[in-house]
């Protein structure tokens, strides 16, 4: 019996912009009603380009926006941050890994210091506990203690994303969000970074809500596929169902577009360069 | 001949801690209408190389090289006045931040007439009727009205392509771009690509891609050069480069492609590690 993680139900998300003095404000429907479910241990990886409404999606459903309307379920339990405020230990439960882990970390806070403080400030743990814990969660990661006492300055960018995975794990959450968590980084280090992430969803059993616009990322790293377009969900389905035969236009202007790499393509592109 | 010829190209930069070789011993070689793909992870010297081609690195780097020819003259004999006649007329780049390359204080038209204006000094009617040709070739809607447009007001890709404009505007025998569509959509990605290749063929120019994407090396190259930590590791036309790898280190980064993940693990290329010099055939 699998265990639904987080469900959305038609979630809808607008914004209010512009209006000043004189011009009266407009409102940006990001999200359009979007509704999903992950199962426990499981990946659901949301595809689209920017301004298509996936890093808003991600925010609600890491508890750091509230939806317009529409209901968020994390474990089962309704959530409502707009009404209720976060508790603590929800913010336990969800935890997100951003982007740019340049601009993720602060500079002038020691790595110590970074694995340490979601636990000071959601748990009541002592100072000698919460040094422990971030010691063993550097060596889950794949860092040293030795690295214990460094500044963001002194890491690579792929060390850097493994420090902010450590980070938003140091609170055992049931839900990790990664909005790109590899696309700033090389080919090389992105395939380490990917393979450290199966490896803790392996071993912790964490559910995963992976957003990326990298469709072989996608198609390697993802369980289900959802596909947004200006803010809808114009497809979703399992992995294999959504790569073998996409039914939306745009999931296939998606996949035409993105560049192959292998042998047959390249005979083909070259044959048509030839001729031309 | 050789359209651009360089030979042991070496890229020293002076630091607190040093000196630091960023680029150690690269020859390569472009001809007219040749797509040329140099490909690599940050930090391999693919983006310095061509940054000294260009003449545009700070004074800490010290560059030096056996031969540094473009179109027949010794770049590296050259004034700075001189070299000023050719960068940007017969020999631009592309850089990878279409926003951040742009000024924002200035409208599209102001910065692509101003390349005209003093290449090829056209008069202000010429300019202007150049200009939207330009833009018209690029793929710009209503190019007449967004020559007064600001950068802030076009999207990325639009940027992109005003980039475009400005580094073909003097018809430039060698155009290098410098990742151009790393910091776009998939989408994006294929127009732009497809841009840069049509217009290659169209003038016939030599057109240098600087990429760590191997996808976007299989869309555009005619040939390959595959570089690691300020080394050149192998230079192959890209099929057999794709077909055959000759060296550990681009046989480690194809395989780092998720779409040839084997299993549920991917190599990564420490796991493939190997003496640097072993890859140099």
């Amino acid at each position: 019996m699998s265990i639904k993680v987080v469900e959305g139900k038609d979630i809808k998300r607008d914004y209010h912009v512009g209006g000043g003095l004189f011009r009266g404000s407009r409102t940006v429907h990001a999200v359009k009603g979007v509704s999903f479910s992950v199962d426990k241990g499981k990946t659901l990886a949301i595809v689209g380009e920017s301004g298509c409404g996936k890093s808003t999606l991600a925010r609600i459903i890491t508890l750091i926006d509230p939806a317009t309307s529409g209901e968020l379920f994390i474990d089962g339990n309704k959530v409502d941050i707009a009404k209720d405020g976060l508790s603590k230990e929800m913010r336990r439960k969800v935890q997100i890994v951003f982007q740019n882990p340049y601009g993720s970390l602060n500079p002038r806070q020691k790595i110590g210091d970074v694995l340490g403080e979601p636990l000071l400030i959601n748990t009541g743990k002592p100072a000698e506990e919460r040094r422990d814990l971030a010691m063993k969660m550097l060596k889950k990661v794949g860092l040293g203690p030795e690295h214990y006492n460094r500044y963001p300055h002194m890491f690579s960018g792929g060390q850097r994303q493994r420090i902010a995975i450590a980070r938003a794990l140091m609170l055992n959450p049931s839900l990790l969000v990664l909005d790109e968590p590899v696309s700033a980084l090389d080919l090389s280090v992105q395939a380490q970074v990917l393979n450290l992430l199966a490896d803790l969803q392996d071993e912790f059993q964490l559910t995963y809500v992976f957003i990326s616009h990298d469709l072989s990322v996608v198609r390697y790293i993802a369980d289900d596929v959802m596909v947004m377009y200006f803010g809808e969900a114009v497809e979703y389905g399992s992995r294999d169902e959504v790569f073998s035969d996409p039914k939306h236009s745009y999931t296939k202007t998606l996949f035409a577009a993105t560049p192959r790499a292998d042998v047959a393509s390249i005979k083909a592109r070259l044959a048509k360069k030839a001729a031309a | 001949m050789a359209l651009l010829d360089i030979q042991n190209l070496v890229v020293e930069f002076q630091t607190a801690s040093g000196s630091f070789r960023a680029v150690d011993g690269v020859s390569l070689h472009v001809d007219e209408r040749e797509v040329l793909a140099i490909v690599g992870e940050s930090g391999s010297g693919k983006s310095v190389s061509m940054l000294a081609v260009m003449g545009l690195l700070p004074w800490t780097a010290k560059v030096t090289a056996d031969r540094m020819s473009f179109n027949g003259r010794d770049l590296l004999k050259l004034s700075p006045a001189e070299r000023r006649k050719i960068v940007g007329k017969d020999m631009s780049m592309i850089f990878q931040e279409p926003m951040a390359s742009l000024n924002p204080c200035f409208t599209v038209g102001f910065q692509i007439e101003e390349v005209l204006r003093f290449h090829m000094g056209m008069d202000g009617a010429q300019r202007r009727e150049r200009a939207i040709e330009l833009l018209t070739q690029v793929g710009i809607a209503e190019p007449a009205e967004r020559l007064n447009s600001f950068p802030h007001q076009m999207s990325g890709g639009q940027c992109q392509r005003v980039m475009i404009a400005i580094a073909i505007a003097c018809n430039p025998k060698l155009l290098i771009a410098d990742e151009p569509t790393t910091a776009l959509d998939v989408t994006i990605q294929k127009q732009i690509l497809d841009l840069l290749v049509s217009l290659q063929a169209k003038y016939g120019m030599g057109l240098i891609m600087i990429t760590h994407n191997m996808g976007v090396v299989a869309e555009t190259a005619d040939r390959v050069i595959v570089q690691y930590k300020g080394r050149k590791m192998e230079e192959a036309d890209v099929l057999s480069l794709f077909e055959s790898p000759k060296s550990n280190y681009t046989r480690a980064l194809l395989s780092a492609l998720p779409d040839n993940a084997v299993g549920d693990r991917l190599p990564t290329v420490s796991d493939m590690l190997f003496e640097p010099a072993a890859g140099v055939a």
